[in-house]
């Protein structure tokens, strides 16, 4: 089941490898923003340990989601907004169309929100015969392409504006043009009657806070502030993880998502939304419904080993960074979080019954831990992500691999526990070598896994003899065993 | 002082040169250097690979080899990493093997960092006439917090001619079986990391980590390139002008 995604992921890899203009373009974010990141990080007037701090809590809340959820849940309800405990995206998905069907809404404006993707709500309301609009430009971009994000936070990344010039002049059939100042005015200009027509706003929530009950959104373009304020209704979604204690929390994780999103200091329009509009308050919305989706989060809460993974912002920093990500881009890992934190989110989200070549697809090189706002370590995650899909995992109600894998790693348990063994083996390889091309001493082709490596580099060949072989040979060994 | 050498498959098996020059340097420093004569792997392909119980054999097969050793020094950040960080996780359920884990990982240094760090030197008297560049392997530089103490070893060698490249912290694309898996996806990293090392126009690149060293040069041969990888204690080993 698991070996016949491997066709698909890695054809996708090598399509966006093969993809010159998406490389120069994934090449330009990570040189843009990856280091730009690194620079706001050293600066942090409390000190780097700052990103730890704000991991802690992160994990407190994660803790003691109940709590806090509730205590959310109760100022959302007493200040007039509607709260909705969504177990699935079925539900969530529902519940939005109720509300809908409710306010008799025909138009949607949409504030950018992975969560929305991760429950296709989009597909939902347009069954339903409602019109949704993405009001972020890039998600506009997307969506008038019929795509999906390849980034979380720049979803259009990996398209020229050449490419947005020729969509717009089909689209919105406007004369060709790929000055972006001009793309975005016409963009804008669509995108204002959408904004006025629009019946209901929906936005995710990037971190609501228990204490005083309000949710806040993050934008750099005020799209948000207008699709959560103009029409008559908001429905806010949010992950149920996206929350934090209390408001002096939310200041340190803001401005950290900040630095992580976009290498800014703070996001450029922040709102403080806490419900719909009181009868004094000549703006905002009628009514106010909060979905807090669940889809899988409590399973994971309930694994000690993978909870660290809802502290996660959905910033993105980690994709801006990782060698892997910087060159296949999001759509090869075909879900919809992808980089470093999609290869540990999506697996689970999937239940564990998907994702192993994304798990699997990574270097272990750190730096996405490194890039985190909240100091996520993403590759320990990875790891124990790997040891579930290979030892099987009861709660997860995942079997144990077996196969040519499992076969391969017995054998080589069974070498290393003998030097004997392990030089006997040796020494049959040195020999079997001896039939493989080579070219100024080094191998040029060799058979099995090895093809992968002898595909773009030479093999050295294994020695003749071991060093530890040599050492026991010429001088006194200590602890010798065999 | 004794030392013991604790090799790491990929040297013993590909580049048992690197362990001599190891031997060389510590034994040029006035370290006694002991080898145990049964050790294989530390067991991180099968760590890596999640096979838990496989490589907790090899870890406790590790362990038990090691454990009477006072100082452990060995060649490659990553294995150090494995026996430093990840054996603690290993055995995190066990409370007499985590105590055994324990006292290992606390002996255990990797090569560059015993020699600046345990014994204070940074000139071991080296002699090697070339322009070389460094390639931060990323277990070491990341999870080991190693990044000074090759560079001020390679700036005290006589005659060197030390460049950094760019992104030098950059990963090459090796990631243990990741390489092998998904050849095309550590090919085009990799790519990214040749081009960086012959920009700097070096002669040589060096590392504290075969894996990245065997992908790189397997590239640099590939190419046709005279540029050749090589582990710092290779370069340290050099006596002449």
């Amino acid at each position: 089941m698991m070996s016949a995604k491997a066709p698909d992921y890695r054809a996708r890899a090598r399509a966006a490898i093969q993809d010159g203009t998406l490389q120069k373009a994934l090449g330009g974010v990570q040189q843009r923003l990856g280091p730009a990141t690194a620079a706001l990080y050293a600066q942090l007037p409390e000190g780097p340990g700052l990103r730890q701090t704000a991991h802690d809590l992160r994990m407190q809340a994660v803790m003691n989601l109940d709590l806090l959820l509730e205590a959310l849940a109760d100022k959302v309800r007493a200040a007039g907004g509607h709260v909705y405990f969504a177990a699935d995206a079925q539900a969530a998905t529902d519940y939005c169309l109720q509300v809908a069907r409710d306010h008799k809404v025909r138009r949607v404006v949409k504030g950018k929100s992975m969560v929305t993707e991760e429950i296709a709500l989009n597909r939902a309301l347009e069954a339903a015969g409602i019109e949704a609009v993405e009001t972020d430009l890039g998600e506009y971009i997307i969506q008038l392409a019929g795509e999906r994000p390849s980034h979380i936070i720049a979803p259009a990344i990996h398209k020229t504006r050449q490419q947005v010039g020729r969509l717009f002049a089909e689209k919105l059939g406007i004369p060709y043009t790929e000055d972006p100042p001009r793309l975005t005015q016409a963009a804008r200009k669509a995108l204002r009657a959408k904004f006025l027509a629009a019946d209901m706003g929906i936005s995710g929530c990037n971190l609501a806070i228990a204490e005083t009950g309000h949710i806040t959104t993050v934008s750099n373009e005020g799209n948000i502030r207008m699709a959560t304020t103009l029409p008559r209704v908001h429905v806010a979604i949010m992950g149920m993880e996206r929350i934090v204690a209390r408001l002096q929390d939310h200041q340190i994780l803001l401005r950290l998502l900040s630095h992580g999103a976009a290498a800014q200091k703070v996001g450029g329009y922040v709102s403080f939304i806490a419900a719909a509009a009181t009868p004094d308050q000549a703006d905002g919305p009628e009514a106010f419904h909060l979905v807090v989706l669940d889809n899988g989060r409590s399973r994971i809460l309930a694994d000690e080993d993978l909870r660290e993974i809802l502290c996660c912002l959905r910033c993105g920093a980690c994709l801006n960074v990782c060698p892997v990500y910087g060159k296949i881009g999001g759509h090869a890992y075909g879900t919809v979080y992808t980089g470093p934190v999609g290869a540990v989110l999506s697996p689970l989200l999937a239940g564990l019954k998907e994702g192993r070549d994304l798990c699997l697809g990574e270097t272990l090189c750190g730096a996405c831990q490194q890039a985190c706002p909240v100091n996520i370590n993403l590759p320990r995650l990875l790891l124990a992500l790997r040891q579930k899909m290979t030892e099987g995992d009861r709660s997860w109600g995942v079997p144990a691999a077996g196969g040519r894998e499992r076969a391969a790693m017995r054998a080589w348990s069974w070498v290393v526990a003998s030097r004997g063994r392990y030089e006997t083996l040796c020494r049959l390889l040195a020999a079997l070598q001896r039939c493989l091309p080579r070219k100024a001493g080094w191998i040029r082709w060799a058979p099995l896994d090895f093809r992968g490596w002898t595909f773009s580099r030479d093999l050295k060949p294994l020695a003749r003899e071991r060093f530890v072989e040599r050492w026991r040979r010429t001088k006194k060994t200590t602890g010798g065993r065999s | 002082m004794k030392v013991t050498l604790f090799v790491q498959c990929l040297v013993d098996t590909l580049a048992p040169e690197v362990a001599e020059a190891v031997v060389l340097v510590l034994e040029r420093l006035g370290l006694t250097v002991t080898c145990p004569g049964g050790q294989t792997c530390c067991g991180q392909p099968a760590w890596n690979a999640g096979f838990r119980h496989e490589a907790r054999k090899a870890a406790e097969r590790f362990i038990a080899l090691f454990e009477d050793a006072e100082l452990i020094v060995c060649p490659s950040g990553s294995c150090t990493h494995m026996v430093r960080n990840h054996y603690l996780e290993l055995f995190r359920d066990d409370a007499p093997w985590l105590a055994r884990a324990r006292e290992v990982s606390r002996r255990v240094f990797e090569f560059s960092e015993f020699v600046v760090d345990v014994l204070g030197v940074e000139d071991v008297g080296a002699r090697f006439k070339a322009r070389v560049t460094y390639h931060d392997s990323c277990h070491l530089n990341r999870y080991l917090g190693i990044k000074e103490q090759p560079r001020r070893l390679i700036r005290h060698i006589r005659g060197i001619d030390f460049v950094e490249m760019r992104d030098s912290e950059r990963c090459c694309g090796f990631g243990g079986q990741f390489a092998l898996k998904y050849p095309e996806i550590s090919t085009a990293i990799l790519k990214d990391k040749v081009a960086n090392v012959l920009a700097s126009e070096a002669q040589h690149v060096v590392g504290c980590d075969m894996g990245c060293l065997l992908n790189i040069q397997g590239m640099l041969r590939r190419m046709g390139s005279r540029v050749s990888a090589l582990h710092i204690a290779q370069l340290l080993a050099q006596e002449e002008a």
